[in-house]
């Protein structure tokens, strides 16, 4: 498959562009100067601990964005990586947090137990898709609400929780499980873990793109019958995806619980796993396009703190991350036109005649090429 | 022995005269006319003399101070908290002559990561800003992790305690108290005998207030009913912000039987008073004089009265202590000894007869007599 560099690149490049033009308006129209606002968020870049704290950020959400990713490649909708990733997170942290072993080993199975809490969760949605049809949407979506009722239960003090001041936590983890991270004096510390959403984008590309079970899994997305035809296994293919998807949406929270807060508290942020599935949007589900939509999701959220600071609604930056998700589905489907007119006349010139049909069918597979990298 | 023989007869008459005025209130305390109302406890005895008398005004010099205000979801204008850690801020600036221009405020977003609340205080403190307010528990682990770093700084947290952290003043209440005179209320005024008590999110921090709810009604009528229900469980906090959970919760109180319902749920305390408005049951508010509050005007003659907890109280006092340069006479609970809880009387719902119950058992709360647990017992 051959990287087109317009197809990909400048559709979230016009998507940004659109957006900050968006929010530039809503800016002027709050009464506020617009170019204040974004000449603050990109100096705070350089300040305090801004850039640790995007790369930090962007781990965390690279994880999430690709556990919804590998769901979208075979076109399942995987809404509930929200319940999955806090479902992990609390169960890692109170093993963790109930065994001893030396360090290195702790952590590791800290990792371990969550990827495997949290594609157990992934398991229900899975099965129940395979085995009686259920809407994966459907189920995901509920899953997520039970997942915040178990969450409350596991952290009520007579269970597993502890009372820690207001807030309810699953007690202090041991020094022999706390992750190092990568000092970098005042402009802070990167998570250790972070590290952990590099293997895993490589594992990913690898897997999607030289693997039989990638290809089968972007076979079953592309069409499931012909997949069916093909010999791929529909069922197997459900639960392999969902049981993966679930797996490193069950890592998600593991950077920042073992690099810095090493307890899970009630106040744990909600809401990850609904950035994951804009930001998989945004980097089409490509290994590259989710790191970036990952780092620049990062960085608008960190420039909300910079927003308010000079004073400037700094909810504005939400409308920003609407706008962009929106506005680059859009951008996408005017540069496949594009392309299309393009590869009209190109086809119309070798022909020598404008011949519509001819035209008709090779954008088809242009377009099926571009969806599927 | 003729002086003796006056004496005696002088304090036995004492004696049968304050035991005919002892004997004199129990009848109507007890009153219990209509069949189906409470049947209520004795009234406690009326306090001696108001034991949270007017403090002489303080003065102290506060115009140096650069203060920062790390404001929780909402923020200023949110009717509740956040807005009345602002009002303890702007009696500060009109009495202490903190400038207001040396006032920073800063809001958290929902859902924001923990690394947000770090840095926010972080960006306060490096600005220079003395004393910094973080405002909610939530701000509790990301003071324990920047604090140290600036041990010249001043910090203070609402509704929390950081251990570890010299520099970190906690501001906590005893909402349980504030709580325990609302149930008096919900006893007094409940035609049916039961009432409800509706919680934003099941954290430690509301069960205080259902704890205390609790136990003032049982005081107040030992037979009494009360219902609650929480409107999502701890770790989701959108309980704090869905009026149509509220008013959802609040209805299937009052078609349990209760006719007088508490909240402690923040904004989504407007759904329980539509609710209340529709079925015809009183309420009664929470955190601020609800009765005079913009956002629930419309449904405000259902509103008996509010649980003050006063964190403009102690924001002030707070601000008053660094302007002094004395952290010592910071009370470590604000409670009713120190006026940091209360209740409202807005609306003249409440009368002089219940204020004088109110009183008395606020009396024996201050004096001990009386202990309100802050965890629910049921």
């Amino acid at each position: 498959m051959k990287l087109n560099l317009r197809s990909v690149v400048l559709p979230p490049v016009l998507a940004v562009a659109f957006a900050a033009l968006l929010c530039g308006l809503a800016l002027l129209l709050s009464g506020a100067n617009p170019f204040t606002a974004f000449g603050a968020m990109v100096a705070e870049v350089g300040e305090g601990t801004a850039a640790v704290d995007i790369i930090n950020g962007g781990a965390t959400y690279y994880l999430i964005a690709l556990a919804v990713a590998i769901g979208f490649q075979m076109k399942l909708f995987n809404i509930g990586v929200e319940g999955q990733y806090r479902i992990a997170a609390v169960t890692a942290m109170i093993v963790g947090g109930a065994i001893t072993l030396p360090p290195g080993l702790h952590a590791l199975v800290i990792m371990l137990v969550a990827i495997v809490a949290g594609a157990l969760y992934a398991a229900i949605p899975a099965l129940l898709k395979a085995y009686r049809g259920v809407s994966e949407v459907i189920s995901t979506i509920m899953l997520n609400a039970i997942a915040l009722g178990v969450v409350a239960f596991l952290l009520k003090p007579d269970v597993f929780g502890e009372l820690r001041a207001n807030s309810l936590t699953t007690g202090e983890l041991p020094e022999s499980a706390h992750v190092p991270g990568i000092p970098l004096g005042a402009a802070g510390t990167i998570f250790g873990l972070g590290l952990l959403s590099v293997v895993a984008g490589v594992g990913y590309w690898v897997l999607m793109n030289r693997t039989r079970f990638g290809f089968e899994l972007r076979a079953s997305g592309e069409s499931a019958t012909a997949a069916t035809a093909g010999g791929v296994n529909a069922k197997r293919m459900i639960i392999a995806a969902m049981l993966i998807s679930g797996a490193i949406a069950g890592l998600t929270a593991l950077p920042e619980l073992l690099g810095r807060d090493h307890t899970f508290t009630q106040n744990f942020p909600q809401g990850y796993g609904f950035s994951g599935i804009a930001i998989a949007l945004l980097g089409r589900n490509h290994a590259g396009g989710i790191a970036f939509g990952a780092l620049l999701w990062a960085f608008l959220d960190r420039s909300a703190l910079a927003l308010d600071n000079i004073g400037v609604p700094k909810e504005i930056v939400t409308i920003m991350q609407g706008a962009i998700v929106l506005s680059v589905v859009v951008a996408y489907e005017i540069v496949r036109r594009m392309q299309l007119a393009a590869e009209q006349r190109r086809v119309g010139q070798q022909l020598g005649t404008t011949n519509g049909n001819g035209a008709d069918r090779q954008p088809a597979a242009t377009s099926a090429g571009g969806g599927a990298e | 022995m003729r002086g003796t023989v006056l004496a005696a007869v002088a304090v036995t008459t004492a004696l049968t005269l304050a035991g005919c005025a002892k004997d004199s209130g129990a009848p109507s305390g007890g009153g219990n006319a209509s069949g189906s109302e409470c049947k209520l406890a004795p009234k406690p005895p009326a306090a001696v003399a108001s034991t949270t008398a007017a403090k002489t005004p303080e003065k102290a010099d506060g115009s140096a101070l650069k203060v920062g205000l790390a404001f929780d979801i909402g923020g200023r204008g949110d009717a509740s908290f956040n807005d009345s850690a602002a009002a303890g801020v702007d009696k500060a600036v009109a009495e202490l002559g903190v400038k207001k221009e040396n006032v920073k405020e800063l809001s958290a977003g929902p859902n924001e990561a923990e690394s947000a609340k770090q840095t926010r205080i972080r960006q306060l403190a490096s600005d220079g800003v003395n004393p910094i307010i973080a405002v909610g528990f939530a701000y509790a682990d990301a003071l324990k992790a920047v604090a140290p770093s600036f041990p010249n700084t001043k910090f203070a947290i609402v509704d929390a305690t950081v251990e570890g952290a010299t520099n970190v003043t906690p501001l906590v209440f005893a909402e349980e108290q504030g709580s325990f005179l609302t149930g008096v209320i919900a006893a007094y005024k409940s035609k049916k005998c039961n009432v409800g008590f509706v919680g934003g999110v099941e954290t430690p921090l509301i069960q205080k207030f259902e704890a205390g709810y609790y136990q003032g009604a049982k005081a107040a009528a030992p037979d009494i009913k009360i219902a609650k229900k929480y409107l999502t469980p701890a770790g989701d906090f959108t309980g704090f912000q869905d009026p149509a959970k509220g008013n959802a919760a609040a209805q299937g109180l009052v078609s349990g039987g209760s006719d007088v319902l508490y909240h402690a749920a923040g904004a989504s305390g407007k759904g329980v008073f539509t609710a209340a408005k529709t079925a015809g049951v009183s309420a009664i508010g929470v955190d601020s004089d609800q009765y005079n509050q913009k956002t629930v005007e419309q449904e405000r003659d259902v509103i008996i009265s509010s649980m003050l907890k006063r964190v403009d109280v102690a924001v002030f006092d707070y601000l008053l202590a660094v302007a002094k340069n004395d952290l010592t006479k910071l009370p470590k609970v604000f409670d009713f000894s120190v006026g940091g809880v209360g209740y409202s009387t807005s609306g003249g719902k409440i009368d002089a007869d219940l204020q004088a119950v109110l009183e008395g058992y606020k009396a024996q709360i201050v004096s001990g007599q009386i202990k309100v647990s802050d965890k629910p017992t049921s």
